[in-house]
């Protein structure tokens, strides 16, 4: 077990070394150049001397493949270097966001499971009955919504019935949880629906699959409840596919909820994302893509733990 | 009343005068399907004593598992609807409990046994709670007094350190191991009754031997009724007490095992019986089949439903459904002309060619092997994958030093139990793995190591049947393209006219119509479909085919349809096939020289008749001893020598001789050293240091 955490984690480091080289090339490949879009939104005439030399405290004139080794060497040593935009450290500019980032998609991942798991299970119990009909298009209508649509109805729901809008600024969750759960229930509930939905669907069809199962009919032979069946024989058995998408719909919500954090004003990481490409922040893009690849790796890592655990055909040496 | 003195092997118990423990009465169970009502079960009845063995045969699709889900009223809900009749449990009506009380009786006094051990226990739980659950459900013991009770379970079905296993999973014990667990579950609550539904169908004979015998012993120890249902015939003689043959959701026939195999009353039955390969009868004679296939239960035919495959069928037969009726004293049958069958016998009714076609005559060229291989060695890899750390090296050694020849328009069997190996080798020499070792010459030619045009050559010449014809064909290609595939790919046709034409012939000579080449392989029947796998193998007129289990997957009327086919076929095109199998008695019937493997290596190898008739080696004998033989009558009188043990893992084989762990003249010396294959007699080799 511990060798296969080693084994891994080693593994990480060509993945994400690839990475790094894509969104170095591609950041520069990209029109525009952070010191112009810079001055430029300042509105004044700069001279091409002081671009020059602005340039140069970046070090944007140093050759391409000294910039990627600066980098690199600075992240083996914990350096992530300072936002080029704001001149503040990259870790410092990231780490409030994710802290926000992180609590809404853990809230959103709750919400999934528990609405998800009892709801796959008795559309899948009562398929083609009413039950099954109704969840079917309650999964559905959370496929086909987006999460802003959904947001802003929440919103305008809260002020038109009840004169109440959540608060905008973020307080973390240590220093009040009331205010700070207040704000961010109700975009957690609305990325959550969809994540539901998915989640849903999933389970719906592989509880149908298991139900089918020799063992189940087994387990049927054997005179055990029939809800013993389900709950016992057949759900776990389930899990395995909805544990994967569970895994994968929350790695994405780390960096994914760009829309959803614009509608309720929140200051995430999908938000900062799309300032910092806006503006050609290559320290903050490049960090912030490390960041979100590093946690899809590790998600998936946690899926395959998850995996073991569940089933213990799986074991990992 | 009468003792029902026809019961033979081991004595009814005293009970037998008590009431019935199950009557089945006049049972109809229909599935609601989208393209219409299948009558799966139409008028079964049948009744069993407390202690006694009962088996409902046929074949695949006749209803007989159906019925005994009935029994528990587990059919798949909501399609499965039984309709009409009563399942007496002791007494009550199963039908009219409510669903409650029916589950407590399920599992406490009426266990099952179902097919496939793989899969047929929870995979994420441990064997010790399986086992336990319905002690804990039905009886209310207490944690630790079901564990001790599951340990006692686990010791009395022969599984070795039960405390240990019992926190065990399912995939670490093997098959049959697993069906030791099916068994000690369904005991677990002393049932009155254990249907067991093909119970050994998915293991291997001696496993098989094993775990029947086990069953009937535990069975008669403790005073438990049983069903088995099951196709083969042999188990019935060698098991039941009584039979109930049945045929297209009916029953065909009734009657003692005794009396059924000795003076079948229904010519299903006597087809039946005379369409399997036996080890116990002189072969050499064309197996005779029940031509056609079992009718469609969406659309049966009227009146009997044997009647179209039927060689006694009259105008009365098609007129009106044939009652079951007592014909002698306990025999039932189902056909109208059953009196006439006891009286003059099924050769008087015609129903057996007066003259049996003479065996196929085959020449061979003894000149030069068509085939030659010379200590071939597969071996593979185990724990592939992307690897940063050199982990310990393993290999499973899946074919370990295997010579052989085969000559042009010859047969050669392959027989063993899964794992030895046997369809590494047809893999092998079809270039399909890569040899790790040795060499195959053909036609003269090292190939071993052939590519490019010499591969291409060979693999026009050396073609495959394989065993499952529900997989191995692509469900999205019609059987035209199926066929005609390899033939474009080696530009044998000229053009899509030729192809076609081609085609048809194909179809004919392997017994199907023109017109399915633009059928789907799920618009035909198994045994239609590995006709379509062997009109593929022909398309390339081959010299040599590697038949690979092609009748395993069949029923047994269909089965000797396709060997007689294959015998057919070899003889017009001079075709040399090496039949792969594990069927002893279907080798014994086609092949002319027989290869028996072991974990991998050859134990015997010899002339059919010689190898059938005087085995050598010990594992031969223990393989032929295990396989039941369809007559009550030879299967009381023979002693049964069951073979101990499992085949142990291949990544790990035994020192020295690779049988010696269940070998019953096993000795220090067999560890010492593997037994060279020595020709023991002329022609027949045998690796064993005993003989």
């Amino acid at each position: 077990m511990l060798r296969y955490t080693i084994h891994r984690i080693l593994l990480m480091i060509p993945t994400l070394l690839g990475v790094a080289v894509l969104v170095f090339v591609l950041l520069r490949l990209m029109p525009g150049d952070i010191v112009e879009l810079r001055f430029l939104a300042e509105g004044g005439q700069v001279s091409p001397e002081v671009i020059a030399a602005e340039r140069t405290r970046l070090g944007l004139d140093k050759p391409m493949w000294r910039q990627f080794g600066d980098w690199m060497t600075g992240i083996f040593v914990g350096d992530f270097g300072i936002s080029m935009w704001t001149g503040r450290p990259v870790v410092d500019e990231i780490a409030s966001r994710l802290e926000l980032s992180m609590q809404v998609a853990l809230m959103a991942t709750v919400f999934a499971i528990v609405l998800a798991i009892p709801l796959g299970t008795l559309s899948a119990l009562y398929k083609d009955s009413w039950i099954d009909q109704v969840i079917r298009l309650f999964a559905i209508a959370g496929l086909a919504v987006p999460s802003f649509w959904l947001g802003m109805v929440i919103i305008l729901v809260l002020l038109l019935n009840f004169n109440w809008i959540p608060p905008l600024t973020y307080t973390p969750i240590y220093e009040d949880p009331w205010t700070n759960l207040s704000q961010l229930i109700w975009p957690a509930i609305a990325v959550g629906y969809r994540y539901s939905a998915v989640a849903t669907r999933m389970m719906r069809s592989t509880i149908l699959d298991v139900l089918q199962e020799d063992y189940i009919r087994t387990a049927r032979a054997k005179g055990v409840f029939e809800r013993l069946v389900v709950a016992r024989h057949a759900m776990r058995n389930a899990m395995l596919p909805v544990v994967t998408v569970i895994g994968l719909e929350f790695a994405f919500l780390i960096g994914g909820l760009v829309v959803t954090e614009q509608v309720f004003n929140l200051n995430g990481i999908g938000k900062l994302f799309v300032e910092t490409v806006t503006r050609a922040d290559y320290t903050m893009v490049q960090a912030l893509v490390m960041l979100v690849a590093t946690f899809f790796i590790l998600v998936n890592f946690v899926v395959d733990l998850l995996y073991a655990a569940l089933d213990p055909r799986i074991r990992y040496r | 009343m009468d003792q029902p003195t026809a019961l033979r092997g081991a004595t009814v118990p005293a009970s037998a005068q008590s009431p019935w423990l199950l009557e089945v009465e006049d049972l109809h169970v229909h599935f609601v399907t989208t393209r219409g009502v299948v009558r799966a079960v139409e008028g079964i009845s049948y009744k069993v004593r407390p202690g006694e063995t009962v088996a409902l045969v046929g074949e695949s699709g006749c209803g007989k598992s159906v019925s005994a889900l009935a029994i528990m009223r587990l059919l798949a809900r909501p399609a499965g609807r039984i309709v009409a009749g009563r399942i007496l449990f002791q007494g009550r009506n199963l039908l009219d409990l409510p669903e409650d009380e029916m589950r407590e009786i399920r599992g406490r006094d009426i266990a099952m046994i179902f097919q496939e051990p793989m899969t047929s226990l929870n995979p994420v739980l441990t064997i010790g709670f399986q086992i336990m659950e319905p002690l804990l459900i039905h009886l209310n013991l207490t944690e630790e007094a079901a564990r001790a009770r599951a340990v006692e379970l686990l010791k009395m079905v022969g599984i070795p350190d039960p405390e240990r296993r019992l926190d065990q999973y399912p995939h670490q014990f093997s098959g049959g191991m697993r069906q030791r667990v099916m068994i000690a579950i369904a005991l677990s609550c002393n049932p009155r009754l254990i249907i067991a539904d093909e119970p050994t169908t998915a293991l291997d004979v001696t496993i098989q031997a094993q775990i029947l015998k086990l069953m009937k012993d535990l069975s008669r120890d403790l005073g438990i009724a049983m069903v088995i249902i099951t196709h083969n015939l042999g188990i019935v003689a060698r098991y039941a007490n009584r039979v109930n043959v049945m045929y297209a959701a009916r029953l065909a026939e009734q009657g003692s095992a005794a009396d059924v195999f000795a003076k079948p009353l229904h010519p299903y039955t006597a087809g039946l019986l005379r369409s399997v390969p036996r080890l116990d009868q002189p072969r050499g004679l064309k197996l005779e089949t029940i031509e056609g296939l079992p009718p469609n239960l969406l659309d049966p035919p009227p009146g009997c439903r044997f009647a179209p495959r039927c060689l006694a069928r009259q105008d009365a037969c098609v007129a009106q459904v044939p009652e079951i009726v007592q014909v002698e004293p306990h025999r039932y049958s189902a056909c109208i002309r059953a009196r006439e069958m006891a009286q003059v016998g099924p050769a008087g009714l015609q129903l057996q060619s007066a003259n049996p076609q003479p065996p196929v005559r085959k020449a061979l060229d003894k000149a030069q092997p068509l085939m030659k291989v010379h200590d071939l060695k597969t071996y593979f890899e185990v724990g592939a994958g992307v690897r940063l750390f050199k982990s310990a090296h393993l290999e499973v050694r899946a074919v370990d030093g295997l010579s052989f020849e085969v000559f042009r328009g010859e047969t050669v069997g392959l027989v063993g139990e899964s794992g030895c190996g046997k369809t590494t080798v047809g893999r092998t020499l079809l270039r399909l793995e890569e040899a790790t070792a040795g060499e195959m010459v053909f036609e003269g030619a090292n190939v071993t190591r052939a590519g490019g045009q010499q591969l291409k050559d060979y693999r026009r010449k050396i073609q495959v049947i394989f065993q499952d014809p529900f997989s191995s064909l692509n469900p999205r290609m019609t059987i035209g393209q199926i066929i005609a595939e390899p033939m474009r790919v080696y530009r044998l046709v000229a053009d899509r006219g030729a192809a076609r034409a081609r085609v048809a012939e194909l179809l004919t000579q392997v017994g199907l119509f023109e017109y399915m080449a633009e059928r789907y392989p799920h618009e035909l029947s198994g045994g239609q479909r590995q006709r379509v796998g062997i009109a593929r193998a022909l398309a390339m007129q081959p010299s040599f085919i590697v038949c690979d289990e092609p009748v395993s997957a069949l029923d047994v009327s269909i089965q000797a349809q396709i060997i007689n086919l294959l015998e057919e076929l070899q003889a017009k095109f001079k075709l040399t096939f090496l039949f792969i199998a594990h069927d002893l008695a279907v080798v014994r019937h086609i092949s002319d020289r027989v290869i028996v493997m072991y974990l991998g290596r050859v134990m015997e190898v010899a002339d059919r008749d010689t190898l059938y008739a005087e085995p050598l080696h010990p594992y031969t004998k223990a393989l032929l001893d295990a396989v039941p033989i369809p007559d009550p009558e030879i299967e009381a009188k023979r002693e049964h020598r069951v073979l101990g043990g499992e085949v142990p893992s291949p990544l790990n084989p035994p020192q020295g001789c690779v049988f010696h762990t269940r070998c019953p003249l096993a000795s220090e010396e067999c560890k010492m050293a593997i037994p060279e294959l020595r020709e023991v007699r002329p022609r027949h080799f045998a690796a064993c240091i005993k003989v």
